[in-house]
């Protein structure tokens, strides 16, 4: 086993071992500090992939912003408004089909994808620019349609806050 | 460096590591030292004279004694904390860090790791810190140190933005992302420096990064987290001994990682001011690092000088000052750089 093979399998285990407690653990918030290793790991596999800059977008996009987003909301509930918040067992019997039949999808599209090998990695280069350059050529459409998408949920997101205050405008004064 | 100590060591893993742990020469020392200077520095802003009997010359050896009794110190932790994530959350905050340490070019020989997008990454490891932070205030299980933590999580996170933006403008000047490039560009003489290009934008997105960097490692005036005289120490309240000082040396070494990305990207980093005047791979380090240590010394500087903000005093100026004037300096350098 080479350096990066132990490599591989350090973040591997890192990110199934993480993952786990996610699903398992009886405490929520047991679960919100653990997504933050699963990002981690995830993110240490990105980069032997020498995907660098979908790494780094990983770790600052799911650690830095939903997960510190959803710490928020467990603790505010959690201790603050002291809501005891469970994770339990609901559900058993379709729970139990959409995963077998999620994990069948799963299972089909790895084992019918043609898997290209490549032996040797070359060595990286800068993948940034080319990134950016297709988004700007190639992918211009989705890019600017994902980031509307992101202005009309912080549109949203606004309304949502300010509706009390909206509401008592509308009423008549008397 | 790199390949000089593979040739000489021949062993790879042994060279990673070696890499790896000589940033952390650096900031041990420095973080001894800066404790002492800060107190020094408040101390001759306040009309006092600070630890004086320690060591002998106005007490250099006030720090390495804290130390010394910090180590010896119990390690308290409260009944009702929650132990895991009690004893993990120091250890995160440091990591969190020391991470961006990998990525900042200390010369032109030696960078812990010369990534193409040094900068993003940096930028995306400090956000470590803040669940870090979190998982203090939450696991003491004390009002205080979740209040602290609340606030750290919130100022952090909407002072994030502003600091990218204002970097932002250096990356459409340079055209990169990786540091040492960056570093590359700036040489020569002090009027290289991004500081001084495209006036008056990139200047006014140095003052937003500096104000920024100071809300980021939540120094006064930005103190609010740890706020003393509202919420005793904020997230560290209910830790003592070792686990303490980790949080304190997390904080000096993140002052000194925000002072040294302020230094390479506005400064010309390990560049010497007068051209090829003491200039070279360890002039470098020399250059490099008193531009940190200045950038320090400005940060103590602020902190004994200004008050603290309220919290919503905080948020207007994150998002209603720095936040536009961020935005405006990056289409002013975008239409500069496309003329």
């Amino acid at each position: 086993m080479n350096f990066y093979d132990t490599i591989f399998y350090f973040f591997a285990f890192v990110t199934l071992v993480s993952a786990a407690i996610v699903v398992f653990s009886k405490n929520i918030i047991y679960s919100a500090f653990s997504l933050l290793f699963t990002f981690f790991g995830v993110a240490g596999i990105y980069v032997l992939l020498n995907a660098d800059f979908i790494a780094v977008a990983q770790l600052l996009i799911y650690v830095g912003g939903i997960l510190v987003l959803l710490l928020f909301g467990v603790m505010l509930t959690n201790k603050v408004v002291s809501v005891e918040m469970k994770t339990g067992t609901l559900q058993t019997i379709p729970a139990s089909i959409i995963v077998a039949m999620t994990a069948g999808a799963l299972c089909g599209v790895f084992y019918m994808t043609d898997w290209k090998i490549v032996r040797s990695v070359p060595q990286m280069t800068t993948t940034a620019n080319s990134l950016g350059e297709m988004f700007m050529t190639t992918y211009l459409l989705p890019f600017e349609v994902a980031s509307v998408v992101l202005l009309v949920a912080l549109v949203g997101a606004a309304m949502i806050a300010r509706r009390d205050r909206a509401i008592q405008n509308l009423k008549p004064k008397i | 460096m790199e390949q000089l100590l593979k040739t000489i060591f021949e062993n790879d893993l042994f060279v990673y590591v070696l890499m790896a742990v000589v940033p952390l020469m650096w900031v041990l020392p420095y973080a001894l030292f800066a404790v002492w200077l800060e107190r020094k520095v408040s101390a001759h802003m306040q009309d006092r004279l600070g630890p004086m009997r320690t060591g002998g010359w106005h007490g250099w050896a006030q720090t390495i004694a804290d130390i010394l009794k910090l180590i010896q110190k119990e390690d308290i932790v409260p009944k009702a904390a929650d132990r895991k994530l009690h004893f993990l959350a120091p250890f995160v905050v440091f990591i969190g860090s020391y991470a961006a340490f990998a990525a900042i070019p200390f010369s032109s020989a030696y960078i812990g790791s010369n990534i193409n997008i040094g900068l993003f990454y940096i930028i995306a490891v400090s956000s470590l810190v803040v669940v870090g932070i979190l998982m203090a205030g939450w696991s003491s299980n004390n009002k205080w140190s979740l209040l602290g933590a609340m606030r750290s999580a919130a100022q952090i996170v909407s002072y994030e933005i502003p600091t990218a933006l204002a970097l932002l403008s250096i990356v459409m000047i340079a055209g990169t992302l990786d540091l040492q490039e960056i570093n590359h560009m700036q040489t020569g003489w002090f009027w290289n420096w991004y500081l001084f290009k495209k006036f008056p934008f990139v200047f006014i997105a140095f003052v937003i990064y500096s104000v920024a960097s100071l809300a980021e490692t939540n120094r006064t005036p930005f103190d609010i987290p740890e706020a003393e005289s509202e919420l005793v120490a904020g997230y560290h309240t209910e830790y003592s001994g070792m686990k303490f000082a980790l949080f304190f040396l997390a904080e000096y070494a993140n002052m000194f990682a925000v002072s040294a990305i302020g230094a390479t990207l506005f400064l010309g980093g390990w560049n010497s001011p007068f051209g090829n005047f003491m200039s070279g791979p360890l002039w470098g380090v020399f250059w490099f690092l008193s531009k940190g240590m200045f950038f320090v010394f400005v940060q103590m500087w602020l902190r004994w000088t200004l008050p603290r903000l309220r919290v919503d005093q905080l948020m207007y100026v994150s998002w209603k000052v720095l936040t536009p004037w961020a935005f405006a300096c990056i289409l002013g350098v975008g239409f500069w750089t496309m003329l």
